[in-house]
């Protein structure tokens, strides 16, 4: 009986530090009334991809290349993009279409690991509801480019290293294409004649478009 | 100063009263309204605050804020319950008894008005003031079980059903030890009449002395539960009131993990809402009651009256609200053996302690009956209490448990 009654008492006890310190204690009350205020989140949060660019110009300092390695990987396949072309029909390295539907996203991050240009990056914006249900949540190209400063007020961290990464790559590139036009070069001076079309294009396809835009 | 409250509300009523004095017949409906109006309407404002402190005080105990969005504090939050349960469907069953599926709301609510209407609430202050107060209040009260079984048998529900037998099999077991620990401070009051009882709580000698201190502590003092018999029949009385009044740990009936909602299952809308109104107006009376008859009712050291039965009626309810907060249901066997096993003998034994008690106040004056009583008395009653444990337990109980899972 008495073993009862002491552990009513201890429970009450117990009950009653939980009421009091609940007016005066942050972590026994540790409810966020969300739309007043919001949960802080962390760099590592990942919610819906962005697409990233250099520069002022959305358009022009687009990372991305359409090469649909995204679209690709995309587990629930909620990527769509078509190649972008110029006025004669060529196709330029820039997506003219890039969609993504926030309703089948599952936020895995596979096109952020699967791409090569730095271009697809997890942003941890939630509020993603809209109004309407078929347009409102496929999210376009528009809406999609973010940034790089963005980036970097998302994870400082984060894109500070993706920022050495393409540093590093361009500096690569940028010795290899001396190294490349210093051969072309010399093989012309010895052949003597103007290089061919067919020459030419093949390093131009290979060539990634990074250095030149950010040049 | 004393008893102030109570006496403004009496000119208060008197003075209405005076406008129909040419009218003897509308005089007496006036009266009867002003007696029965008021006390209904302000416990049912009562009930929709008491709903809100539940829900606060409930939350708070589990580290959350409760209902904050209607009013400063979630205070409107009965109001707008209130309008979900009115434009709610009211739903019957098809096969039902409909009749008394309609009936057993409102059977549950005019018991709990009518308890309510026997409580002393001050001074002068008193809808019912029968000399037999006590006794009819407990009558009316275990109407209670009539209208809970009344649901559960109407429903054409099984949950329904087991609820009501559950409620039925529990209230009934419970009115038991309820009305001993009640007859103990009948018999030292002498009289069933509820004012005389509060009265009896009082230092006599030194409540009209005039001594500010002795007027201070006359009030105070005098209350039963400060008597060592009266503690521990106030233990009795609140342990069997929260199983009367079917809140938890006694929740049985409503037991939602095992049978749903009980006896509340089939219904919905107003007549849900009513259903709860009752079972929380009654909760008021039970409690009610238990402060008039162990915490000296109206008595307070200042101001005298209705301020201090509300506070007290709302502490009662607040720790009703604790236990809630705290303790997990009981099983229905356990419940049952506790009734009948425990608090039943030790109620009996409760009322020769105040016999006992009684009879030595008066041989040898009160300093050494409290003595007496304080030791004796709780040295018997923790004598039986430790006796009918172990004579409680099953024979298996009483050898060591052994645990084979954990280390």
């Amino acid at each position: 009986m008495s073993l009862l009654a002491k552990g009513i008492l201890k429970g009450m006890a117990v009950t009653a530090k939980n009421f009091f310190q609940s007016y005066y204690r942050k972590e026994r009350l540790p409810t966020v009334q969300y739309p007043e205020e919001k949960s802080t989140i962390t760099p590592f949060t990942r919610n819906f991809p962005f697409l990233l660019y250099d520069g002022d110009d959305a358009v022009d300092g687009m990372r991305c290349t359409a090469c649909t390695l995204c679209e690709r990987a995309c587990p629930p396949q909620c990527i769509y993009i078509i190649k972008d072309k110029d006025e004669k029909g060529k196709p330029i390295l820039r997506p003219r279409i890039f969609d993504i539907d926030t309703s089948v996203c599952m936020s895995c991050q596979l096109c952020v690991e699967v791409c090569p240009y730095e271009a697809i990056r997890m942003d941890s914006a939630f509020e993603l509801s809209n109004e309407n249900r078929f347009e409102g949540l496929l999210i376009n190209r528009g809406d999609l480019l973010k940034s790089n400063d963005y980036y970097h007020a998302l994870n400082p961290v984060e894109a500070r290293e993706t920022d050495d990464r393409i540093a590093a790559k361009n500096a690569l590139a940028e010795a290899k294409k001396k190294a490349r036009q210093k051969k072309t070069r010399l093989a012309a001076a010895k052949a003597k004649r103007p290089p061919s079309r067919l020459k030419k294009s093949p390093p131009a396809r290979e060539k990634p478009p990074q250095p030149e835009k950010s040049e | 100063m004393n008893n102030f409250f109570d006496l403004k509300l009496v000119e208060l009523g008197r003075w209405i009263e005076a406008f129909f004095a040419d009218f003897p017949s509308l005089k007496l409906v006036v009266h009867l309204l002003l007696c029965t109006l008021p006390l209904a309407l302000s416990f049912m404002g009562a009930f929709a605050f008491t709903t809100w402190l539940e829900r606060k005080g409930l939350a708070r105990i589990q580290n959350r804020p409760g209902p904050n969005r209607v009013g400063i504090f979630g205070l409107l939050q009965p109001i707008a319950d209130g309008i979900k349960m009115l434009i709610k469907e009211d739903i019957v069953p098809e096969r039902s008894d409909k009749l008394f599926h309609f009936l057993a709301p409102i059977m549950l609510m005019i018991p709990a008005l009518i308890g309510v209407g026997f409580l002393p609430l001050g001074d002068g202050l008193h809808a019912l003031p029968l000399d037999s107060a006590i006794i009819f209040f407990f009558a009316i009260s275990s109407l209670n079980t009539i209208a809970v079984f009344m649901a559960g048998w109407s429903s054409r529900n099984k949950y329904s059903l087991l609820g009501g037998m559950r409620a039925v099999a529990q209230m009934i077991s419970y009115e038991i030890p309820l009305v001993l620990s009640a007859v103990a401070v009948i018999m030292i009051a002498g009289s069933l009449n509820a004012q005389e009882v509060v009265a009896s709580q009082q230092i006599s000698s030194w409540v009209g002395s005039g001594n500010i201190l002795q007027e201070f502590f006359g009030r105070i003092l005098g209350w039963n539960v400060f008597k060592p018999w009266g503690f521990a029949g106030f233990i009795f009385f609140f342990v069997a009131a929260l199983a009367e009044a079917n809140r938890s740990p006694f929740d049985l009936p409503e037991a939602d993990s095992e049978i749903i909602a009980g006896h509340l299952t089939e219904y919905s809308g107003f007549k849900y809402a009513i259903f709860f109104m009752g079972e929380y107006i009654s909760a008021f009376a039970i409690a009610g009651i238990g402060v008039t008859l162990f915490l000296g009712g109206w008595n307070g050291p200042v101001f005298s009256g209705l301020p201090w039965f509300v506070l007290k009626l709302f502490s009662l309810f607040a720790v009703m609200i604790w236990i809630r907060g705290t303790l997990p249901r009981l099983r229905v066997d356990q419940l049952m053996g506790y009734a009948w096993k425990f608090l039943f003998p030790l109620a009996i034994l409760n009322i020769f302690l105040a016999g006992f008690y009684h009879f030595i106040e008066r041989q040898w004056g009160t300093a050494i009956a409290m003595l007496a009583g304080w030791i004796l008395g709780f040295g018997a009653l923790q004598l039986a209490a430790t006796a009918l444990s172990r004579l409680n337990q099953s024979p298996i109980m009483r050898s060591k448990r052994v645990y084979q899972l954990v280390e």
